[in-house]
């Protein structure tokens, strides 16, 4: 099964959440276990498919 | 069915006679996104509201919010093959579902001695006639399900099908904000989740039963084409008639899990206002309901006015989101330090969408 397809996450301004590309459309995640695409985030994390940039 | 038919069928399924359904959207009516999607493909296609299609094979779907729709309708989910898959791997799938929260939940007591029995109605329409699949999974670490067949009988007929679900005993439902609960109509399926055979009324943790029985490809030719409208979940063995509710009570729920600025919203609606801080501004935004969860935003199209100059905005440099409101922070051109602020759209195409979607 495909996954949901994130080509990059970087976190935001006092690390206040995550912005990412996912399906190639830029949204900003917030930090809350329970919205999907935090979840999917941070399952990729925890595969090793993907990491988080630090904020600027 | 006759009136009184009616009348005793809603009598005798001891269910309320109003908030019955379960299911937010089963007519299809609420498509804040949007009415229709082309090139679609990957596991998480939303358009109509509630609703997601899940694409885990190699075909290409058109997704729309279509006229096409049984007597008493005005609308339904239509899905077009664009591109086919006709050699299905045996763990290649395509389903469309909907999920369901927990704490709306808890009256089906799942988990006791009490679990009540649930029936499912819908009206249905295809080219590809033959054996469907259609599923609940209770979706929490349990992961069990009761998957039922029916058959389209006719093409590119409208017919409305029933089918009734057998309560859980034994696995409680959490009270809380995640999906407890999911309903799954299979569009096509690869053997590793049919050869088990649908469970009927009988809970399984087998893969093999999670579509089981299912003997169709929507996804075998770019002619085919699945439209669902309808749907209707309730407690007890009674089909009752559809429960309609007016299209701003249907909103108002789904906006507990998304909506936008745009899709009809004119040019310079406003979003939210605040104060700049020269590259960056501070924005309050409020929602019209509070959320299922901490929402995920995405927008385009959106620009700041500081009283002189107006910037588009160019990305997020932070916020600071609840369930209630957001403080947004985009980044723009240079506006004037201090100075208050407002977000607006710049255009008909522009958005702002807020989505806590289970």
């Amino acid at each position: 099964m495909n996954e949901i397809n994130i080509t990059s996450a970087k976190y935001g301004y006092g690390n206040s959440c995550i912005n990412a590309n996912i399906d190639s459309i830029n949204i900003t995640v917030p930090l809350d276990p329970d919205n999907r695409h935090y979840a999917e985030i941070k399952r990729q994390v925890d595969a090793g498919e993907l990491t988080i940039e630090d904020a600027d | 069915m006759s009136k009184a038919a009616e009348l005793a069928a809603l009598i005798g399924s001891q269910s309320s006679l109003s908030n019955r359904n379960l299911v937010i959207n089963g007519d299809m009516a609420v498509a804040q996104r949007g009415t229709s999607a082309t090139s679609q493909s990957g596991t998480d296609i939303r358009l109509l509201d509630m609703w997601q299609l899940v694409e885990g094979a190699d075909a290409v779907f058109t997704i729309a919010q279509s006229s096409t729709a049984p007597d008493g309708f005005n609308n339904s989910l239509k899905i077009d093959t664009t591109t086919a898959d006709s050699s299905l791997s045996t763990t290649q799938f395509a389903s469309v579902k909907t999920r369901f929260e927990g704490l709306n939940l808890q009256q089906l007591q799942f988990g006791t001695s009490s679990a009540k029995p649930l029936t499912l109605s819908f009206w249905v329409r295809s080219n590809v006639t033959g054996t469907y699949s259609v599923m609940i999974a209770l979706s929490d670490a349990t992961n069990i399900y009761q998957s039922h067949t029916y058959a389209i009988s006719s093409a590119d007929t409208w017919e409305k099908k029933t089918i009734t679900f057998i309560g859980d005993t034994t696995t409680a439902i959490p009270d809380d904000n995640t999906s407890g609960f999911l309903l799954d109509f299979c569009l096509g399926s690869g053997t590793a989740y049919t050869s088990g055979g649908a469970t009927g009324s009988a809970w399984s943790s087998s893969a093999t039963s999670y579509f089981g029985g299912h003997a169709v490809n929507i996804m075998a030719s770019t002619s085919n084409e699945f439209l669902l409208t309808g749907v209707q979940l309730e407690i007890g063995e009674v089909a009752t008639p559809f429960e309609h509710i007016s299209y701003g009570d249907n909103l108002f729920r789904c906006q507990r899990y998304y909506w936008q600025f745009g899709t009809g919203d004119p040019q310079y609606t406003p979003i939210g206002t605040g104060v700049s801080e020269g590259s960056f501004s501070n924005i309050d935004i409020f929602y019209p309901t509070k959320m299922r969860a901490t929402p995920t935003i995405a927008y385009s199209g959106i620009q700041v006015f500081d009283g002189s100059t107006a910037e588009d905005v160019t990305g997020t440099r932070g916020s600071s989101a609840g369930l209630q409101s957001i403080h947004f922070q985009p980044n723009h051109g240079s506006l004037v330090v201090g100075r208050g602020v407002h977000a607006y759209l710049t255009g008909t195409s522009g958005y702002f969408s807020f989505d806590s979607e289970l």
